[in-house]
């Protein structure tokens, strides 16, 4: 059987099954809109360790500990770690997910790596590799500021397009069966690259990508926007959400109806004066990991399309000038299978 | 995508918000002149209250400004203030403070000496490279104009 629909999707015919899930939110996320859907807030950026980058790993581990504790299994019975975050050489993962024991494979996806993530790991299991494996990714904004841009109490002023960086991290249990939802396709998708160099606009440098990758799905599986609940991109913010709708509509797609971005859902707006919106790895996954998974609970979502947008730059290319190469990668989530 | 780079690049400029000028330029001009003025006032305290001599007094003010600079960083205020006047905090002698202590804060934990000490001029010292060099160059033509 032809598990491969189109060039770039694959179909999981019986679909993997999420287990359970769970997310750890910053303390700004916690005064957002989506707080009472996260499994903990936390009270400052320090979470009472030395440095924001422990702090960082620990919400990792948290959200493994959490996810696995809700599905009321053993991390022994976890066969592979599917994990990634912003930071070099990805520390987050690595040192967060040391003390488990468990085959870990890192991945670098920027922020969309909550979605890279849960394609790899649902291919490991469709595979037959695997029953029990787990997707996971963090971000910090104390960290990606320092890593990306200036120290936190540098007096500097944000352009209007800026987005800020979602301290978060979620985390998601797949194994081969059970009652669902089910992930039952992904989309990999093609780095794209606009042209856009201005790292305070990373929601324009990145929606063709997510375009790209939504317009590839819908052609893959014969499906519309409308076939699906809600279409949710990662973490484009206000300025990149109606340039994807805008270029959809072009390749004749409409997603005026059932369209929202991570971004623009994580924070109130304009009360927390978050200019564009939230970004980074935990901004598509505590929304995912957290009220998206909750409204599958309570069935007022039935199938969706969650599609994790990467702005794939460093601090380098930054400074050497460079245009920022993008990914974007679609999963889509069904309360059935298919 | 039907947009060629240069066609996509006009197009997001007509999509993204632009930053309100008129309002930054004005709070910056409240906020750098309130700073000023308040330099202003150690200028003259020194002077008539303390009794320091011109000499003095232009040490002195600067000594007390980037102290305050200083002060208000390491009390996560100065940043706040910023967020809101731009410029106005930028351009004055403070936020020439702020952008030497504000890397020392933020790499302490890499350490004293590569840490902090590295860092500490990560923001401030191109100012430094260029302002000393530029001020070497405009000394010289200043030297050779009275020479000739």
């Amino acid at each position: 059987m032809n598990k491969k629909l189109g060039k770039q999707t694959i179909r999981f015919a019986n679909g993997i099954n999420i287990l359970s899930y769970a997310s750890i939110a910053g303390q700004k996320e916690g005064e957002g809109p989506l707080a009472k859907y996260y499994d903990k807030v936390l009270e400052d950026a320090e979470w009472g360790e030395d440095t924001w980058e422990k702090t960082e790993s620990k919400m990792q581990k948290s959200a493994v500990s959490r996810a696995v504790e809700k599905a009321e299994i053993d991390i022994k019975d976890i066969e592979y770690l599917f994990a990634g975050d912003l930071l070099n050489q990805c520390i987050s993962s690595t040192f967060g997910l040391r003390d488990f024991g468990v085959p870990f494979l890192g991945v670098y996806g920027a922020c969309s790596t909550m979605a890279e993530t849960l394609g790899l790991a649902s291919s490991m299991i469709d595979g037959g590799f695997a029953n029990t494996a787990v997707a996971v990714t963090s971000s910090h904004f104390c960290t990606a500021e320092r890593q990306y841009r200036f120290p936190l109490e540098y007096g500097g002023q944000r352009p209007p397009t800026a987005q800020w960086t979602v301290t978060g991290s979620g985390s998601m249990v797949l194994t081969r069966q059970g009652n669902g939802p089910y992930i039952t396709h992904f989309t990999a998708g093609k780095i794209i690259d606009a042209g856009v160099a201005d790292a305070n606009n990373m929601g324009a440098a990145m929606a063709p990508a997510a375009a790209d990758t939504l317009a590839t799905h819908f052609r893959d599986t014969e499906k519309i926007p409308q076939d699906y609940d809600l279409i949710l991109t990662g973490d484009l913010g206000k300025v990149g959400k109606s340039i994807a709708i805008d270029l959809l509509a072009e390749e004749g797609f409409d997603m005026s109806e059932n369209y929202n971005d991570c971004g623009c859902m994580v924070f109130d707006i304009d009360k927390q004066d978050m200019h564009a919106g939230g970004s980074g790895c935990g901004c598509g996954a505590i929304t995912l990991c957290g009220y998206i998974m909750d409204m599958f609970r309570a069935e007022k979502i039935k199938n969706l399309l969650f599609v994790g947008t990467g702005a794939l730059l460093s601090p380098t290319s930054t400074m050497q000038g460079e245009s920022i190469p993008c990914v974007a990668h679609a999963i889509a989530i069904s309360a059935k299978g298919e | 995508m039907k947009y060629s780079k240069q066609e996509y690049l006009d197009y997001v400029d007509k999509k993204s918000p632009d930053s309100p000028i008129w309002k930054n330029v004005l709070i910056a001009f409240l906020v750098g002149g309130a700073i000023c003025t308040i330099g202003q006032g150690f200028s003259e305290f020194y002077k008539n209250v303390v009794g320091l001599s011109e000499e003095n007094v232009k040490t002195a003010v600067p000594i007390t400004m980037v102290f305050l600079g200083a002060l208000f960083t390491g009390l996560d205020l100065y940043n706040k203030l910023a967020k809101h006047a731009g410029a106005g905090t930028l351009v004055p002698i403070t936020g020439f403070a702020n952008a030497i202590v504000s890397p020392a804060m933020e790499f302490k934990r890499e350490g004293w000496v590569l840490g902090l000490a590295a860092k500490m001029f990560t923001i401030a010292g191109p100012v430094l490279v260029y302002g000393i060099n530029s001020s070497i160059i405009v000394g010289l033509i200043y030297y050779l104009i009275q020479k000739l």
